[in-house]
Formats: structure tokens, C-alpha cells, sequence
């Protein structure tokens, strides 16, 4: 594998790179954040002296080389700093997902042995000292917002500002030592730690080191082009390896500005106040903002409805082709410039995307109708197919070959292959290192040769070279009959319609498919409003009949789509229930990344699967949950149990 | 008089302070009606001081006296050492005393950074003329207003409707602009009228939270009305307890929990 053995102009390290940003770049903005109303800035030399003081500041309480810091909080640039000091001097920074509960924040920091901590405010203060005497190596916090916190023991706590008063102070003291411990820093010194949210079983700390995380930053920022006057804003979790390699590694490789929204609540705001250049997001996120556009659509005037849907015609026939270069007569151009005139262009405004020259979604599959509405409307909307394992990259997809069906070709420097089995491996610069502590993970999941294991179940489209998944590979099994049974295929036809919010089929080695639904409550919720509909409850909505019979309509629709596949038309949902209550992190159901955990579902509501396939008409079920505090309570249901109409393959195939 | 330097430490450790204002032997009628009738008590500096209460027990009428707001007819209140004339609302506001209402008081029309920078209104010197053209004076005052204003609505989480009209919001939030409006004066006294009337769990623990971190941060003295028990117990250091006008506890939560006259009128005794 061709592998550059040093990094381009010694620029080995994050800590490298920020001060070539520093010189090369001193004036232009390389962060900004909303506070007090009003967005404040950093430049790139600002940035570096405050990143500095920080380092300084580390130094002087005692922070050694190799020392583990948990970084734990919302997107803040203090705390991107935090991540950068912390490599200055030799640690390695451990972002946590800052809505973890205190138990697993407990298994992360005791299993890389944190002695320090930034943390953003007082609830993670407190949830870190809840957990603490089982944490023998903890030291000290480090605190960004004061508030609450002043009557706390200062003992082990130490605020943000203070420290860094602490490295200016001594700076004359301890410069040396930083500049030796950042020269000491080399293209195979952990970069950064960040451990995967694990659908099964503990998580596990992903080693990346500079090799990995500025490879792949300056293969796939060149790949798109990414400028040094890009805008990106950064709102998902820091945690997160996707956040790491946006924000941190093609941030400080390109040079551009990472913005930081007031408060999560204020992030479509400020989306649209920034007006990012290059923009990533999970469906979720276009799903939701498509279903708000949709809801004021309906409440708009005649004319603004005819209007919208007369040009979102258009849009649809020629946004695409224009987007991927392809011909588009004189007529239609002219038709699509009024539409932009009237609608796109205000739309992509009200959005936050009028600048988006790069967007990116990945993490599930996107429904094709949410997919094509934003290429319509011009936005450069592509996916990529990545893993924290790879520092995110293993494929994407190029500008002029987008479909919503693929995730596109191996990213630069990445090597694909497909086992017997149908499991997509890769090779490429951004392998992680190792699992921190977990040699047999580590073995279990990349070979001798650096080939790793995804563990979802593709193929290479023959003619385009795209790659399209599947499934997770384990989750592929087979039903009674032995054909091929793969939930997430169908979850997901199921999961594009607005109203449904969560899918989980069940049938591996049974004799039919089906399915557990979560509604979407606010796209039932406004169906219900604009229908006369009264209910009280996310549980007395879930439960209402008009909703039962939208949703079974709704699986029945799929199961015909499904049975057009041949290899997987076994998976028609028979029956299926709608919870009375939304599969939720906090109850273990889905991890962090809102991925479903099917063990532990098919575990806990055992009676309903049961249920399910005994043919019994209704379950009654009780069902424990966990509040945002932590207390438990219980919730107790009759759910329905429906049957869906299907069709039969055989004889289909028969009449053939 | 009390002796103002006199003070005491709550059980978590707070330093509670001298006397701000003393209410001594107040009695408020309507007509035939007597609203109040003879209550003495007084709230120290720093201090969560709750008036607690059946219905119609006069709370909010006591509420009423310490804010200006009706003159008993009988008994005096004492501010900072001194006797309090009969005063209009607004002077009473000058002086340092906040409020916020049992039934919201906001403008519904304008935004929530509108109605927030209402409350710096006794803080604003500048004359007509240069608020007119908005030079000099007006210009500095506003953008100082404007930045506490933005401090506040940092400090209760509520960017995300800094610009919506207040009329859009839900019940739980326009309280919460409420007591956002009433700290951007800066107030040294804090009145509450029943901050979590009408809230649900999830609500009553935002706000019970927030006039903790308002008293810790500010170190304001709050005076407030509430008649869900459980989170006065809770929050304050000190309460007060009045059925049918008069007082008929006074002390710590504790204290308070275990007398018999509270546990009366709370679960219903025949009154004579």
C-alpha cells in the first residue's frame, strides 16, 4: 500500500497544522460562535495564542504525555481548543457524547484511564462526580460555564479561563517544553481516541493516529474541493468520528471556518444565519426539514401552494441533470432560472442552504423522494459510506454520479472487497490503529494485511463500480423457507414515509416477516390536527385506529415494493403492532448514533413479538422507561395487533 | 427593629443575611372584606422566602402589599431600615423590587427580546430627544440594556425565541419571559407570583432550577407565592403560611411540615 511515511512539509500533527493555519491564514475566521445574540470570532492567529494558553496552562498542572482528557460537552470552540492543547502536550483527547449518563461516561473514562476532564457545564460536573470513586486514576475537571458551579469544592475542579490565565502566566516558564513536546509529536502519535457507540456490547475506543486522521483529510477534502473561505457548521456530537474528521482534521488541513451554534435549540437559526458551504447531516435531519416544509406548505395561500408544486415539478425533471452536467434544453433552463427566482432560491434560504456548494448525509439510508428534493432545489446533496474504523471515508460519491440508492466509489487511497459471504472489507491510509486495550478485538476486525472487516453485507454495482448496502451483515439471516431475510432493507422502504419514525422487522428463521412501527409524532401529530383528531398522549395517538389504518396502508404499499425483489420478497411484513412509546437511547434501545439495537428489543418486548405471531388480536404489555434524569417509571399498553395484506410471491411467480 | 447584622447559614451552607423588609402587623380589607388580617414577618437578605396557602388565603394580596400595589390599612412595612410611605408600583420598582404575575403580564405582541428589554425601563436616563434621533446617550444606554437583556436570555435558555412573539409561546415559556423580564432590572428583591402555576413536572423542575441559579448567581432575595408544597419545601429557606388572612406558620420547611395548624388547614379542618 503506496503510504507517505511523513507527513507533506512536516505537517505531521493538528498541533503542525494550526500553526501553519497561523501563519498562512493569521486573519481569516477559523472559528465563530453565537453568544449573547451576536456571532463572535476567532482568526487562525487568535486561535492558536488562545489554544497556546491553554497547552501552557495544561502544562503547568502536571499533564503528562500519553495522559488520557475526556472532552465532554456541546460544540463550543473551547472545546475543540481543549482537544487541540491536549495533543500539544502529548495527551490524547477522548470526546464523550456529551448526553451519555453517568454509567457509561463511568465504563469510557475508567477503561482509558482519564486522569483529566473538560467539560462543558455543571451537569456533566455532576454527573462525572456521581461516577467518581469508581474512576482511581480521575484527577481534575476543567469547566467551561461557572454557573452553578461556585459553591462546588475547588479541590479537583479547575475553570477554563483560570487555566489558561495559568499558561499565559507561565509562559516564559513552560514554552520550552511545549514546543519540545510538539516537535516530539510524529505521524504515528495518537491523534485522537473516540470510542464507537457499540450496537452490541461495551464501546470501544478506536485509536486513530495523525497518519490516519490528516490522510484522510487531505485525500477527501481535495476529492470536494474544499476551500480555505468554506463555512461549515458544527452541531453534531463531538463524539462523534464524523464531527472529528469535518471540524478538527479537514478544518486544520483546508484552513476553513468551523461555526458553532448558540444553543442546540437554536441551530436551524443559526444554520441560516451562517449559511454554510459545506454542510453534512444525517437523513433525519432532511427528513425533518422536508416534513416542516411540507406542514407550511399546507397552511400556505392557493396561489403559494400552486406556485410551489408547479415549480417542484419542474425542479424535480431538471434540477438533477443540471446539477450533474448533463444536457438540459434551452426551455427548461429558462423554466428552472423562474423557479429559482421564486421558489428555490427563497426556499434554500429559509433553509440555511443557499451557499451549499458540498453536502453530505450518510449514517442510514435516505428515502429517495427526500434525497431528490433537495438536488432539485440545486443543493449538491451526495453521500458517503464511512465508519469510525476508517477514519470515516471508505466511499463516496463524486459530483455527477449521485443516486440515492448507492454510497458511491472507494474514496481516495481506499481498496475495496467483498467476501463470500456478501461483507464489504476496505483497505486504506485511514485504518485505525488498534482498539485501546482490545487486542482481540482488534485482531477479530482487521487482518495482517490491514484489511477490516465492516460487517455490513454489499455489492459493487458491475457497470458503475458504486457500492450498495444491504444490511448489517449480521443482521442478514434466513427465514424458515431459507430465503434471504434482511430487516433493514424493508425498516428502511419503511422508515420514507413521513408518518413512521422507527421500523424494526422481525423474521430471521421464521416462517414470515414482522414489524415493530414508531410514529413520527410530528407529522401524525399535524395529520391529526388538521383531521379533527383529538388524543392526549404520544400512546393514545399511536393507538388511534385512522392512525393504525395510514400505517398499515403504508406497510402494505411497501410489502409491494418489497415483492418486486426477488431475493428478497420473503421479507413482506405478515403483522405488525405501533408502539405506544418511541424507542429511545435511554432505554438502550437505540445507541447514541440512533441506530436500532435488535437483541435487546427483541428481549424486552418479547410478549409483543410473541404476540406477533401467535395470531392473538391484542397484547396487553408493560413497559419500563428511563427519564432524562434517570428515574424509572413504567408505562402499561393494550397495543393492536394488525395484519397487513401481502402478496403472494408464488403465485405470482405462477401466472408468470 | 431587628437587628440588621443578624443573620444566619442555611443547611447547604448559604449565608443569609440581615433584614430587607419587614412587614409588621399588616391588615388589608376590601370593604367589609379582610383580605390580611394582623400578619408580621419579615424576609432577610439572600433568603428564598415563600408565602404558602390554601385558596383565598390571601397570598397574592400580601404579594400586593410588598409590591406597592395596594396600601394596607393598618401596619407599616419597612424597607432597608427605613418606614415605607404609601408609594405608586413604579416607585416601588426604582427602589429594587421585581415581579412577575400569577396570570402573565407580557406584551403579547412583541417579541421576547421586547418584553425583556421593557424591564430595563428604570434604568434608562436618556431624554426624549435623543432617544428620538438615538444618538449619544440613548445610543450607549441601549446597547448596555441590550447586552444585559442578552445575559438574561443566555442565563434561562431561551435563545431560540429571542425573536418570537410572545403570544406563539407555550404557558411554561412566556413564565419563564416573565421572570426574564423581571431580572434584566437587576432587582435586589424578587417577587414571584406562583411561578409554576399551571406547569407540568418536567416544567416546575426547569423553573424550580432557575430561581435557585437566579438567588445563587445574583444573589437576589426572592419572595414568592406557591401553592404546590412540594416544591416550597424544596426550594425555600424560610416560609411563611397563611389560611383565611392570617398567619399561622412561620419558620424552615421542616418546622413548618410538622405544625399543626399547616396540617389543618392544608387537609381541611372545620374552621369556627
Amino acid at each position: 500500500m503506496a503510504q507517505t511515511q511523513s507527513g507533506v512539509g512536516g505537517l505531521v500533527s493538528i498541533p503542525a497544522l494550526l500553526n501553519r493555519n497561523a501563519s498562512e491564514f493569521a486573519g481569516s475566521p477559523a472559528y465563530r460562535e453565537k453568544e449573547f445574540g451576536i456571532w463572535q470570532t476567532w482568526t487562525w492567529s487568535q486561535t492558536r495564542d488562545e489554544i497556546e494558553a491553554l497547552a501552557l496552562g495544561l502544562l503547568d498542572m502536571g499533564v503528562a504525555e500519553g495522559d488520557f482528557v475526556a472532552v465532554i460537552g456541546r460544540n463550543r470552540p473551547y472545546l475543540y481548543w481543549s482537544m487541540v492543547a491536549v495533543q500539544m502536550v502529548g495527551g490524547v483527547p477522548v470526546p464523550l457524547y456529551q448526553d451519555s449518563v453517568a454509567e457509561e461516561m463511568a465504563y469510557v473514562m475508567g477503561h482509558c484511564g482519564a486522569k483529566l476532564a473538560v467539560v462543558a457545564d455543571q451537569e456533566q460536573v455532576d454527573k462525572i462526580l456521581e461516577v467518581n470513586d469508581q474512576l482511581p486514576d480521575f484527577q481534575r475537571m476543567i469547566y467551561l460555564d461557572p454557573r452553578g458551579l461556585r459553591k462546588y469544592d475547588h479541590e479537583h475542579l479547575e475553570q477554563f479561563s483560570k487555566v489558561q490565565d495559568r499558561g499565559r502566566a507561565a509562559r516564559d516558564r513552560l514554552k520550552a517544553e511545549l514546543d519540545a513536546r510538539i516537535a516530539r509529536l510524529d505521524y504515528d502519535s495518537t491523534c485522537v481516541m473516540l470510542y464507537t457507540s457499540g450496537t452490541t456490547g461495551k464501546p470501544k475506543g478506536v485509536v486513530l493516529s495523525n497518519r490516519n486522521v490528516i490522510e484522510t483529510a487531505r485525500s477527501s477534502s481535495e476529492f470536494d474541493h474544499l476551500r480555505p473561505d468554506d463555512d461549515i457548521l458544527a452541531y453534531l456530537p463531538m463524539a462523534w468520528v464524523g464531527d472529528f474528521i469535518f471540524s478538527v482534521g479537514q478544518a486544520y488541513w483546508t484552513g476553513f471556518c468551523v461555526n458553532c451554534p448558540e444553543s442546540p435549540d437554536t441551530m436551524m437559526t443559526d444554520l441560516r444565519e451562517i449559511g454554510p458551504t459545506y454542510y453534512f447531516a444525517p437523513p433525519r435531519v432532511f427528513e425533518t426539514q422536508l416534513t416542516n416544509v411540507m406542514i407550511r406548505m399546507e397552511d400556505a395561500g392557493r396561489f403559494k401552494q400552486w406556485l410551489f408544486h408547479t415549480f417542484m415539478k419542474v425542479a424535480r425533471e431538471v434540477g438533477p441533470k443540471l446539477l450533474d452536467g448533463k444536457p438540459v434544453g434551452f426551455l427548461d433552463r429558462v423554466r428552472y432560472k423562474l423557479g429559482d427566482l421564486a421558489v428555490y432560491g427563497p426556499l434554500k434560504n429559509t433553509l440555511g442552504f443557499s451557499r451549499v456548494r458540498v453536502g453530505y448525509t450518510a449514517g442510514e439510508a435516505i428515502g429517495p423522494d427526500i434525497f431528490d428534493f433537495y438536488r432539485a432545489l440545486g443543493i449538491n446533496l451526495k453521500q458517503l459510506y464511512g465508519q469510525t474504523e476508517a477514519t470515516v471515508f471508505i466511499t463516496a460519491q463524486p459530483d455527477g454520479q449521485v443516486r440515492s440508492d448507492t454510497v458511491g466509489v472507494p474514496s481516495p487511497g481506499v481498496e475495496l472487497r467483498i467476501a463470500e459471504n456478501g461483507e464489504v472489507f476496505y483497505r486504506s491510509p485511514g485504518v485505525f490503529v488498534e482498539y485501546y486495550k482490545n487486542a482481540e478485538s482488534t485482531a477479530g476486525t482487521k487482518d495482517a494485511e490491514g484489511w477490516v472487516a465492516t460487517g455490513d453485507a454489499g455489492f459493487i454495482e458491475p457497470d458503475t463500480g458504486h457500492l450498495r448496502i444491504i444490511d448489517r451483515a449480521k443482521d442478514v439471516g434466513q427465514m424458515a423457507d431459507g430465503s434471504l431475510f434482511a430487516p433493514k432493507y424493508v425498516e428502511n422502504k419503511l422508515k420514507f414515509y413521513p408518518n413512521i419514525l422507527e421500523a424494526v422487522v422481525f423474521g430471521n428463521n421464521r416462517t414470515e416477516c414482522t414489524a415493530f412501527i414508531n410514529i413520527d409524532l410530528t407529522a401524525v401529530g399535524n395529520w391529526a390536527e388538521r383531521n379533527n383528531i383529538a388524543y392526549s398522549s404520544y400512546q393514545e395517538l399511536a393507538g388511534h385506529p385512522q392512525v393504525m389504518d395510514a400505517i398499515q396502508r403504508h406497510v402494505e404499499e411497501v410489502n409491494l415494493s418489497v415483492a418486486e425483489d426477488e431475493m428478497l420478497s420473503g421479507c413482506q411484513v405478515h403483522r405488525f403492532v405501533v408502539l405506544h412509546k418511541e424507542l429511545d437511547a435511554d432505554d438502550g434501545e437505540l445507541t447514541r448514533t440512533r441506530k436500532v439495537r435488535r437483541r435487546i428489543i427483541e428481549e424486552k418486548y418479547a410478549d409483543i413479538i410473541a404476540a406477533l405471531y401467535d395470531g392473538s388480536p391484542r397484547v396487553s404489555t408493560v413497559t419500563e422507561v428511563t427519564y432524562e434524569d434517570g428515574r424509572k417509571g413504567a408505562i402499561k399498553a393494550t397495543l393492536e395487533v394488525r395484519d397487513a395484506a401481502t402478496v403472494a410471491v408464488a403465485r405470482k411467480m405462477a401466472a408468470e | 427593629m431587628l437587628d440588621q447584622s443578624e443573620g444566619y447559614v442555611t443547611s447547604d451552607g448559604r449565608k443569609i443575611g440581615g433584614v430587607v423588609m419587614e412587614m409588621k402587623n399588616i391588615t388589608l380589607r376590601f370593604g367589609g372584606v379582610v383580605a390580611i388580617k394582623d400578619i408580621s414577618f419579615d424576609i432577610r437578605e439572600g433568603e428564598i422566602r415563600a408565602i404558602i396557602g390554601p385558596n383565598g388565603a390571601g397570598k397574592s394580596s400580601m404579594l400586593n402589599v410588598i409590591s406597592g400595589f395596594y396600601n394596607p390599612q393598618e401596619g407599616e412595612v419597612w424597607y432597608r431600615g427605613s418606614l415605607r410611605p404609601p408609594m405608586k408600583p413604579y416607585q416601588v420598582a426604582r427602589q429594587g423590587i421585581a415581579r412577575t404575575f400569577q396570570n402573565i403580564a407580557l406584551f403579547e405582541g412583541m417579541t421576547v427580546l421586547d418584553n425583556v428589554m421593557t424591564g430595563r425601563l428604570t434604568k434608562m436616563n436618556s431624554g426624549m430627544f435623543s432617544q428620538a434621533i438615538w444618538k449619544g446617550r440613548a445610543e450607549a444606554e441601549e446597547t448596555e440594556n441590550r447586552e444585559k437583556a442578552e445575559r438574561i436570555i443566555d442565563f434561562l435558555e431561551i435563545q431560540s425565541i429571542r425573536k418570537t412573539p410572545v403570544a406563539r409561546l407555550p404557558y411554561g415559556l412566556k413564565k419563564r419571559v416573565e421572570l426574564a423580564r423581571a431580572l434584566v432590572s437587576e432587582p435586589s428583591l424578587l417577587l414571584l407570583d406562583e411561578p409554576m402555576a399551571g406547569m407540568n413536572v418536567e416544567e416546575k423542575e426547569d423553573m424550580s432550577r432557575f430561581i435557585l441559579d437566579v438567588n445563587d448567581e445574583f444573589g437576589t432575595t426572592i419572595a414568592l407565592i406557591e401553592h404546590d408544597m412540594g416544591v416550597v419545601m424544596d426550594l425555600s429557606d424560610r416560609v411563611v403560611v397563611m389560611d383565611y388572612g392570617k398567619k399561622i406558620g412561620d419558620g424552615t420547611p421542616d418546622e413548618v411540615r410538622r405544625n399543626q395548624d399547616v396540617i389543618d388547614a392544608y387537609l381541611g379542618v372545620a374552621h369556627d
